[in-house]
């Protein structure tokens, strides 16, 4: 029945209509008489950036490719180079620090953290433990306040609008928390060799309290949005991967190694200032693909949260600087009365203290990954080398093997999920 | 000043890094230097035998050391060998790190050590960039944060923190164009030296200095 109604409308086709139907709808028998005709697959080169609101800042990405597939990605980097570490060799250390905050824009206290740790350990002092509180407690803030731009910014890449909106909402909250320490939103200057700044006022503990109760609905809601979104997975499972063994040569850090599978985490193999003793799980996760960093960074957020709570129970009143005037400044309010102050004051704002010679390679765990501050001091007042390992730049050079015969749709998604900020990357 | 605080843990890990550092120099001919500063690892070599030594830091169930976290260059311009290359090296196996210190000059290049970590090929990019130091078996070896066109190698000792050439937009010319750097007012480098530490003979007082220290010549 079947095969005379098919003869029927294929002698149909061939007396009748034959001109008018497109090839691709004639059966196959009349299409295979057709002559094949040779499709070139046009390759060609894409500029994705430097004004591509998806690249996260400066990126310029040539990409090859080969109809839509990504045959190769050559990220060109370096537009926003402000020669930091030079900057820094004709600066002492105090006015050094500030630069910190401007490598990496979107944590600037983890960032002042490297520098202050490892110019602390060249001068050999330890700091009270209420800097070390604040510290840690800064340095969580500065995780959520990171994690948040990054999540909510990947996911407007990958088209969810509304998990941003509600982002800057908590992260204005939080900066609202730095503006009250240390009396900046961004720049922050806070975390000095030798501790923080100035004490936090009277009210932002309970302030910050409170916030630790209400923050964690609000990573519910962020989850609800995203993380059993169909959309959200279809674009981000399985989308760059990479194994163990290449996260490891291609020297990945932070939340982008323990997507793949490594239980790294510096914060509690090599512990600085009081991580110690707080007690936080790491997040793990083993596929290794866009998803997982997602994933990761969100379990990492509730783990700041419930730091932030610990910090808040064991901080005690007390110093928050080494009480040497070789290292901090005397309140205002000696240096009208002591003419010593005066001095100290003095000497420090203009001639700074000279650390004694040696070198220390220190690294603490940013949001991104392990920033590292190689520091060379020969005795001056000045670092003689301070060379910066951002952590953006390992992960940004990795791009072409995450990417690679991806579509260029998902290059998006793995930018995003590699957290970059290019004020770190091109130093 | 108060002490560091030294816990058990931290304690145990500085012996391990002192045992390591010990083994290489009794193992490795090569190895001119092993010590522990500051609780950091800290290993010399030579360029011919850097290869071998950091493969085998790599490869070996000893070391394990699996990640190349930095490569950078440090400039001594006194020194015969101007220029140091520092590589950071991590081992996530046994939670240690290790700092390998190569030396070399602006014309002997130092091999390249992409192929054991892929990601060193930027890192060397970025030393060849600021600092002039030269990579053997690197096939990229191209400029990376300085601008095209971007001549000398700005980390260098010997170059100058305003550079030599500033760029702009000239709106009648439609280009940007280069130009010598002008500065409006000196560039300032205080000597921070304290004569109270630094200078031990204050001006005018050479002579009465000469002679209380010996060192006045006869005739």
């Amino acid at each position: 029945m079947t095969e005379q109604k098919n003869t029927e409308s294929l002698a149909f086709a061939q007396t009748v209509l034959r001109d008018d139907i497109p090839q691709s709808l004639l059966p196959e028998e009349q299409a295979l008489e057709v002559e094949k005709k040779v499709v070139e697959i046009d390759s060609h080169a894409l500029n994705f950036g430097p004004q591509h609101p998806s690249a996260h800042g400066v990126l310029r990405l040539v990409l090859e490719m080969e109809g839509e597939l990504v045959a190769r990605a050559v990220p060109h980097i370096g537009l926003l180079h402000r020669g930091t570490e030079k900057l820094i060799e004709y600066k002492t250390y105090q006015k050094a620090l500030p630069y910190f905050d401007r490598l990496d824009y979107v944590s600037p206290m983890c960032e002042e953290q490297a520098f202050a740790l490892a110019t602390e350990k060249l001068l050999g002092i330890d700091i009270p433990e209420r800097a070390k509180w604040l510290r840690v407690m800064f340095a969580e803030i500065t995780r959520i306040l990171n994690h948040i731009l990054n999540l909510t910014a990947m996911g407007l890449d990958c088209g969810a609008v509304t998990p941003a909106l509600w982002g800057y909402e908590e992260r204005e909250k939080l900066l609202e928390f730095y503006e009250a320490a240390s009396g900046a939103r961004f720049h922050a200057n806070y975390f000095r060799p030798g501790g923080v700044a100035r004490d936090i006022p009277a009210s932002l503990e309970d302030r910050i309290g409170v916030w630790t109760r209400e923050f964690p609905a609000w990573i519910d809601a962020l989850e609800g949005l995203l993380t059993e979104n169909r959309i959200w997975k279809q674009r981000t499972v399985g989308i760059g991967v990479f194994t163990t063994e290449q996260a490891l040569a291609w020297g990945f850090s932070g939340p982008c190694l323990r997507a793949s599978g490594v239980p790294w985490d510096l914060r509690r193999n090599q512990p600085y200032d009081n991580y110690h003793k707080v007690d936080f799980n790491v997040p793990v996760t083993r596929q290794g693909d866009s998803y997982d960093r997602y994933l990761v960074r969100v379990a990492e957020m509730r783990e700041s949260v419930k730091i932030i709570e610990q910090c808040l129970s064991q901080m005690q009143a007390g110093d928050i600087k080494v009480q040497d005037p070789k290292f901090s400044p005397p309140p205002r309010a000696d240096m009208k009365r002591s003419m010593e102050a005066l001095i100290h004051h003095f000497k420090l704002f203009s001639e700074g203290y000279h650390v004694p010679a040696g070198s220390t390679y220190t690294a603490v765990e940013s949001p991104k990954g392990e920033f590292g501050v190689y520091l060379v001091a020969d005795g001056s007042n000045r670092p003689y080398r301070c060379k910066i390992r951002p952590t953006g730049f390992a992960h940004l050079q990795a791009i072409d093997e995450l990417s690679r015969r991806g579509m260029l749709a998902d290059m998006v998604a793995i930018i995003g999920s590699l957290d970059l900020v290019f004020g770190e990357v091109d130093r | 000043m108060a002490d560091i605080s030294v816990n058990p843990r931290q304690a145990r890990l500085e012996g391990q890094l002192c045992s390591l550092a010990f083994s290489f120099l009794a193992s490795e001919p090569h190895v001119s230097y092993a010590a522990v500063e500051k609780g950091e690892l800290v290993v010399r070599t030579t360029r011919a035998h850097l290869l071998p030594f950091l493969a085998l830091l790599r490869d070996d169930p000893r070391y394990r050391f699996e990640q190349l976290m930095d490569l950078c260059g440090v400039d001594f311009p006194a020194r015969a060998e101007r220029f140091e290359v520092v590589y950071n090296l991590l081992s996530v196996t046994y939670n240690r790190r290790i700092r390998v210190v190569v030396s070399t000059d602006e014309y002997s290049a130092v091999p390249s050590v992409h192929h054991l970590w892929p990601c060193a090929t930027w890192w060397e990019r970025e030393c060849y960039d600021l600092f002039g130091v030269l990579f053997s078996g690197q096939p990229d070896l191209r400029r990376i944060l300085t601008d095209n066109g971007f001549e000398g190698h700005p980390l260098r000792k010997d170059f100058p923190l305003t550079g030599y050439e500033e760029v702009r937009y000239d709106v009648e010319r439609r280009q940007v164009v280069k130009e010598p750097v002008t500065l409006t007012q000196d560039f300032r480098d205080f000597d921070f030296v304290s004569p109270w530490e630094g200078m031990l003979t204050l001006p005018g007082d050479e002579k009465a200095h000469e002679v209380r220290q010996g060192m006045k010549r006869s005739g």
